[in-house]
């Protein structure tokens, strides 16, 4: 089947299956290899995307029901430079591997875009997503010097 | 006569310490590296040091990217003595050759004529190196990263002496030309000047004549006192890819024409693919192949979800052999019933050993801890391309050396037909490192079965977790004797092993009599090193026994631990450190309590005291951890102290919730439902104080692990009297706790 994509701004067309994941998707067909593999199974976060601005869980969400919606990738997180986010997260020097980072600042995006100033409970309960090598520590520092920023 | 490197190498490991440097490449290697690696006017001048015409510095890093920040750190100690301006100093990986294997501290010890034995490899890399490594065709296709060695080895032995003598190699370059005397000239900024007459010329004019002198393996290095580059947190220069998905992982590899493979694994070790039947599988949208190997099966396809639906749907037969029927608890049957017999071996035996439990008050306990698996947020995959007789690959591993020789042992391939390509990798913690290359071996064979088709194959989660090389499930039992005052006069420490003998068994404590021994247990469950190795087991069962000795004692544990470090001033200082940065000993609110651990591995000591809360229905919360750590001096303290936090956050993981457990011959856990980890919402508060003693420089990646389970287990005890010994503390029973006045 064939569907019209928006991603990043940009309409793309594949020719996949209706139920195709959409990190898949994304990876294979359209090249946008920022947006990482960690479970299949929605249980890390490492494929998090924005779906009309949500954080979603890429490698659960099938590609028929994200069609025309705007979808962003790490990608196209910012049109021009780097987000506050990011810019908070080399400042505090937050990643180590590096793996998971692109969907921890996905996911951390989407919440601040709703609650700048998360409370380290608030922060706790919305972020899911899992870092092995252990840069929690940073990436709570770094959240509360945007909202104080 | 001997060689200049046997000269250079030969006292390796003799005194047990590693005192010389690495051979520095004579002229014909450089001129073999600007070939192999050089871009347009680049000129290696000393090992892993390029200069540009323009006047820039490369360090070329022969270790791989995996987020410990080597790759700032190591050009840091090279630039540091190359007296570069850091502005201008770029970094890469090093190709996957020889010429930059990193294992030229063994390669030395091999030129010597001397055969190493596990006893005679240095410390930090036993336990490391696969057996198959202390070989001499496995050293010379050494480049490993692991045993928190790269710092401490590849930089103090290498980078710093490569920077110096490269320094000195231009300044003689420019005294030349000047016709001065090389003491008159002074170097700054990658700038070598004359003062006396005002002139001053660029690293980059000067390259070219530098590399023709004969690099010192003895250069004058830098007082620590002039350091302008050591030292400092220097942000770390991979991390800016890392925020707007640019890095590169193997995952993320893209060769023109590529297909993708999943694969279906025995689930038993050891199984043997007797049967698959193939069905409408490769009628299946974008399905190419399906391709039979020993234990398994894969199918390639257009798309990786397609592949993956597609084995998915196989139901291939297996030949489980022996172990289709152990269970974890036949496992554990079998390791207490090693520790019971009397074919015990011995690992260590100071004073009257066991004899000296006759007299005074006994206390014993036994500990035991879970296979782990690693979990890293990568999962394995290689990506591999067979054409005309040769090999290429992609892949992150910790090893890239190491890996193309693995890679042509498995397509009977000539090294020199094989390519590698080291990929930055999503996380290594052990499982990546040589003798654990199943992914590789897997990619190859099914590109192989494939010519002209660039394959890439990945695990999923649940095969990276089921075909893991696991921490090992280990037991251990302590006995001890107390005198009048509670202090031990003999220790007794029984443990199981899959391998050899652990030196990280041995205490640190000053007991007079000790008597360790080991039965070795192996089972059919793959082990290998999982961050921090055997102290990440050592390092729970000895401080916890500790913990209950000062108890039964009735002393702090604080106290109790520093009276018996009188010979070993530095850890007594890190425990002294982690107290007072903690606040110990100031009282805490009901079922909130404090606990300690020390443990020294790779050769830097760590301490943690943690604060943890257990409410009435048991459930526990560790909110604060204080560390103090000795690793001599820092390199980089911000990147020490981010790998001690990671090191902790792993270890944590692993104390609360951390457990394979073996059914019907395979792993029952899957993906991080079962296998769950640490995320934000169990996090603690976590402070890391470096204590600069000044001591060799010890590792960063791993020391932070071993000490924190212990500390929980500690506080544990302390919160509410409840002495837990087996891992993971999601399977002990906190509810019934007799909350009990926090005093400490």
């Amino acid at each position: 089947m064939t569907f019209q994509l928006k991603v990043n701004g940009q309409t793309h067309e594949v020719d996949v299956e209706h139920d195709a994941p959409l990190l898949w998707v994304l990876r294979d067909e359209l090249g946008l290899t920022g947006t990482k593999f960690g479970c299949g199974i929605s249980a890390c976060g490492a494929c998090t995307v924005h779906v009309n601005g949500e954080a979603i869980r890429s490698c659960v969400t099938a590609v028929g029901t994200v069609v025309g919606a705007d979808i962003t990738t790490i990608e196209g997180l910012s049109a021009k430079g780097l987000t506050p986010v990011q810019q908070a997260w080399i400042d505090h020097q937050v990643p180590q591997c590096g793996y998971c980072q692109s969907g921890m600042i996905m996911a951390i995006s989407a919440l601040l875009a709703k609650n700048p100033s998360p409370t380290d409970n608030e922060l706790a309960e919305s972020i899911t997503n899992i870092c092995r090598c252990g840069t929690y520590p940073r990436i709570r520092n770094a959240v509360h010097s945007l909202a104080k920023a | 006569m001997p060689s200049r490197r046997m000269i250079i190498l030969g006292g390796l490991g003799t005194a047990g310490a590693l005192v010389v440097g690495y051979a520095l490449w004579p002229s014909h290697r450089l001129e073999r590296a600007d070939k192999l690696d050089a871009k347009s006017g680049e000129r290696f001048v000393a090992n892993w040091i390029k200069i540009s015409p323009d006047n820039s510095v490369t360090v070329v890093v022969p270790h791989c990217d995996m987020g410990t920040g080597i790759f700032t750190a190591l050009p840091q100690m090279a630039a540091e003595e190359l007296d570069a301006d850091w502005s201008t100093v770029k970094v890469e990986a090093a190709p996957s050759d020889t010429l930059f294997a990193n294992g030229a501290l063994a390669e030395g010890f091999i030129l010597t004529g001397r055969h190493m034995t596990a006893d005679q490899l240095p410390a930090f890399l036993r336990g490391t190196v696969a057996n198959t490594f202390r070989t001499i065709a496995g050293f010379m296709n050494l480049q490993v990263t692991g045993g928190s060695s790269a710092v401490r080895a590849t930089g103090v032995y290498g980078m710093r002496v490569a920077g110096a003598a490269a320094r000195e190699m231009l300044v003689k370059a420019a005294a030349a030309r000047w016709n001065v005397a090389t003491d008159e000239c002074t170097t700054k900024s990658n700038h070598v000047m004359h003062a006396a007459s005002g002139r001053s010329l660029g690293y980059g004019e000067l390259a070219a004549e530098a590399a023709a002198y004969t690099p010192s393996s003895t250069p004058t290095l830098k007082p620590k006192s002039a350091y302008t580059l050591v030292g400092k947190p220097i942000p770390r220069v991979d991390i800016p890819k890392k925020v707007d998905g640019t890095t590169n992982y193997g995952l993320d590899v893209k060769v023109p024409g590529m297909s993708y493979a999943a694969i279906k694994i025995s689930r038993v070790f050891g199984g043997k693919l007797k049967a698959v039947s193939v069905g409408d599988v490769l009628k299946m949208r974008g399905v190419q192949k399906i391709v039979q190997l020993e234990d398994a099966v894969v199918v390639v396809a257009d798309r990786f979800w397609r592949a993956r639906d597609a084995v998915a749907s196989l139901n291939p037969v297996f030949d489980n052999g022996a172990n289709g029927g152990v269970t974890s608890a036949q496992i554990t049957a079998r390791r207490t019933a090693a520790l019971k017999s009397s074919d015990l071996k011995s690992d260590l035996k100071t004073g009257s050993g066991a004899d000296a439990l006759s007299g005074g008050r006994i206390v014993e306990a036994t500990y035991q801890v879970p296979y782990l698996s690693h979990a890293p947020m990568e999962p394995m995959n290689a990506t591999a391309l067979y054409k005309d007789g040769k090999l290429e690959v992609w892949s992150g591993t910790q090893d890239g050396l190491g890996a193309r020789a693995q890679c042509a042992k498995t397509a009977k391939l000539d090294m020199a037909n094989v390519t590698y390509h080291l990929m930055p990798m999503g996380g290594g913690f052990g499982r990546r490192l040589p003798g654990f290359f199943n992914f590789l071996d897997y990619a190859v064979q099914t590109a192989m079965a494939m010519p002209g088709t660039p394959v890439k194959l990945l695990f999923t989660r649940e095969e990276d977790m089921q075909h893991d090389y696991y921490r090992p499930n280990v037991m251990s039992r302590f006995r001890a004797a107390l005198d009048a005052k509670g202090m031990p006069v003999a220790w007794t420490n029984d443990y199981t092993t899959d391998g050899g003998a652990d030196e990280q068994a041995h205490i640190d404590y000053g007991i007079p009599n000790q008597d360790v021994r080991y039965a070795k247990v192996p089972t059919h469950v793959p082990t290998g090193p999982w961050r921090s190795v055997e102290a990440s087991w050592h390092g729970f069962f000895i401080e916890s026994f500790v913990d209950e000795l000062a108890h039964a004692a009735n002393m702090d544990p604080v106290a109790y631990r520093l009276q018996l470090l009188d010979e070993k001033p530095r850890h007594a200082e890190v425990i002294r450190q982690a107290a007072a940065r903690a606040g110990w000993g100031t009282p805490m609110p009901n079922g909130k309590a404090r606990g300690i651990a020390m443990f020294e591995s790779f050769e830097t000591i760590v301490a943690h005291v943690v604060e943890i809360e257990v409410a009435p229905d048991g459930t526990l919360k560790v909110d604060r951890v204080v560390s103090a750590v000795d690793c001599g001096s820092a390199v980089n303290p911000d990147g020490l102290k981010a790998q001690i936090e990671g090191g902790i956050i792993y270890g944590l993981s692993a104390a609360l919730f951390g457990e394979i457990t073996i059914d019907k011959g395979a792993v029952m856990q899957q993906s991080f439902p079962d296998y769950d980890v640490v995320r934000l919402a169990q996090c603690p508060q976590i402070e890391v104080h470096i204590v600069e003693s000044g001591a060799a420089l010890g590792g960063a990646g791993e020391p932070g692990t071993p000490p924190i389970a212990p500390a929980v287990a500690n506080a544990i005890f302390a919160a509410t009297g409840i002495r837990v010994r087996e891992l993971p503390l999601k399977n002990a029973s906190l509810a019934a706790a007799r909350p009990q006045s926090a005093r400490l």
